[in-house]
């Protein structure tokens, strides 16, 4: 190794230019002033925004309608829909996405046939299909399939070999439908989302990890999903996102438990209609405003290990470190 | 000396392209075997059948004198289940030319994932394992960086580190430095001449001459999927006798 010291020299006078001028931003400026101006204006001016009607009051001895009892309960329902017909959505998805995935001939049919039904029939039908499911069986239960047909095959009328079984129209109604038609519809979505995501890993990972004698399912869980998640999380924060507007969909199953519906419903007591859009459209910003920040920190956790970040603060690290003389490089040492 | 890799006729292709063409290779245990020859000569190809993560279509491969992927019985060859070929696999270490460490985790936890998830080994006792080796391939001081961090170099060797804490009786190395500035190559060598040291049975594939001369104990020349000339380094890099490692040689050298 060669030890060739270029001379250290003075250090000149650090660089004074003069920036760029960029005048196309003040006049642009300008203009969003002026429009975000006319904007409040309007929010103070106009009766229309009905403040008090939003936020104090809407009628004697009630609350604003914003967080009138009915609203708030239906706010509950709305966030506890999105919550569990995203969390069957992305459990099935993951599922139909390996499935797709995999070698298995009959599997892979399977997944496409899913992700097939559940993307071609839109939201809206699914909820007022799934509302009136029970008009096809009385009771949905678990036991021998095809129970009557094999009893009366042995001369036996009305073999019942349902272990447990309960009413259709209890189950397959209300609030229950419209998760399930929500959830399952997601669950095709969030299918190709996965794919894209597991397709997106470099070959080599599982390679190596299949080299160190991994199982297949242990190289999926720790090795190919972790780094897929990198690619799954933005557009399932938008599938987040649109679930919560979709919740309103289950209206038609028909489920009243929903932000919309319950809003809607004091308009039509009211007859007071536009401060009450106002407040769905507050509320819906204040649900997707918390969701972006859950999604800011799951992408955050998912980067690990990737991108500028973590590099240019570890190298900042070592530079700290060399020039307070501590750094030991080993061989070959950062490039 | 026993056989460590035992290969018989070896055939593979791609679709309608012939990769392996009947490939005989012995190594023996402890011996360093360097596999050289131009790319396209299908030596990844074979060091990938040797831990079956390519199904090979005819002959036979034997590591450490067991058949890789099939059992024989009563004259019929019967393809293994999944979790018997990943234990096969455990005892063969595996080093790839573009590193492949998992990029989601620390240096260490690169190096414990398999004992721990696959062997179920008590976690303490892999992190001091895992501690020792990565101070001995010399990165002790980086174990809780990421993958990311570190030079190519850096992370051949933690790849390297990462393989030797499944306790492999063989160590397959694919082009493990092609990948590398021409600055890095040396560090990632050395370790594996540490490695060589030890005792370790070790297969090559490698464009680097001067490794094959200095470490390896057989040098194996492959051209079109066959093998054309084998023998001990001074042989067949000093006096190659065919005509095609000749010219590979005068080429590289």
């Amino acid at each position: 190794m060669t030890d060739l010291k270029t001379p250290e020299r003075a250090r000149p006078e650090p660089i004074k230019a003069v920036p760029v001028r960029h005048p196309g931003r003040w006049v642009l400026i300008a203009v969003l002033a002026v429009l975000a101006a006319m904007f409040a204006h309007v929010l103070v001016t106009n009766h229309q925004f009905d403040w008090k009607f939003i936020f104090v009051s809407y009628a004697p001895g009630k609350r604003g309608v914003m967080f009138t009892g009915p609203v708030l309960d239906g706010l509950r329902g709305t966030i506890l829909l999105t919550i569990t017909s995203m969390l069957i959505g992305i459990v099935l998805g993951v599922f139909i996405a390996i499935m797709r995935l995999s070698d298995n001939p009959v599997l892979k049919a399977v997944a496409f046939v899913y992700t097939w039904f559940f993307r071609a029939v839109p939201r809206l039908v699914l909820a007022v299909l799934f509302g009136n499911l029970n008009i096809l069986w009385n009771r949905i239960g678990f036991g021998l399939p095809f129970d009557h047909q094999i009893g009366k095959l042995f001369g036996i009328n009305d073999l019942n070999a349902q272990f447990y079984s309960v009413k259709a129209s209890d189950l397959l109604a209300g609030f229950v439908a419209g998760m399930l038609a929500l959830g399952l519809s997601e669950g095709a979505y969030m299918a190709e989302i996965v794919r894209a995501g597991i397709q997106s890993v470099d070959p080599g990972q599982a390679e190596a990890a299949t080299a160190l004698g991994l199982s297949r399912a242990l190289v999926l869980r720790r090795v190919v999903l972790p780094q897929a998640m990198r690619v799954i999380v933005p557009p399932t924060g938008n599938e987040v996102i649109a679930m919560v507007k979709d919740t309103s969909l289950v209206a038609y199953v028909p489920v009243t438990f929903e932000l919309y519906f319950q809003l809607n419903a004091v308009a039509a007591r009211t007859f007071v209609v536009f401060p009450v859009l106002v407040a769905a459209v507050l509320w819906y910003l204040i649900l997707c405003t918390v969701l972006m920040i859950g999604q800011y920190f799951l992408e955050r956790h998912f980067g690990k290990g990737y991108g500028a970040t973590g590099r240019a603060r570890q190298k900042l690290r070592d530079i700290e470190a060399e020039q307070s003389g501590r750094i030991v490089v080993e061989g070959g040492g950062p490039t | 000396m026993t056989e460590m890799i035992k290969a018989d006729n070896v055939h593979k292709s791609f679709g309608s392209l012939e990769v392996l063409k009947g490939i005989d290779l012995v190594v023996r245990s402890g011996e360093v075997c360097c596999v050289l020859g131009p790319s396209g000569s299908g030596k990844s190809t074979f060091l990938r059948c040797v831990n079956h993560l390519e199904k090979i279509n005819a002959g036979k491969i034997f590591v450490d004198g067991d058949l890789v992927g099939y059992h024989e019985r009563g004259g019929k060859l019967h393809e293994m289940k999944d979790s018997e070929v990943s234990r096969q696999r455990q005892q063969i270490g595996m080093v790839f030319q573009r590193f492949n460490l998992f990029p989601h985790m620390t240096v260490l936890q690169n190096v414990m994932e398999a004992p721990c998830r696959v062997k179920k080994e008590d976690k303490a006792a892999v992190r001091d394992r895992a501690v020792g080796l990565l101070d001995r391939v010399g990165l002790g001081a980086k174990k809780d960086n990421y993958p990311g961090q570190l030079s190519g170099g850096q992370q051949q060797r933690v790849a390297i580190a990462r393989a030797l804490a499944m306790r492999p009786k063989l160590m397959l190395f694919d082009e493990p430095t092609s990948a590398l500035d021409p600055e890095l190559v040396g560090e990632v060598l050395d370790v594996m001449k540490d490695l060589a040291r030890d005792g370790m049975t070790m297969v090559v594939v490698t464009h680097e001459i001067g490794f094959a001369r200095e470490v390896g104990d057989t040098v194996v020349f492959m051209d079109g999927g066959v093998v054309v000339e084998q023998g001990p380094p001074a042989e067949i890099i000093a006096n190659p006798k065919q005509d095609r490692t000749k010219a590979f040689l005068s080429k590289v050298l």
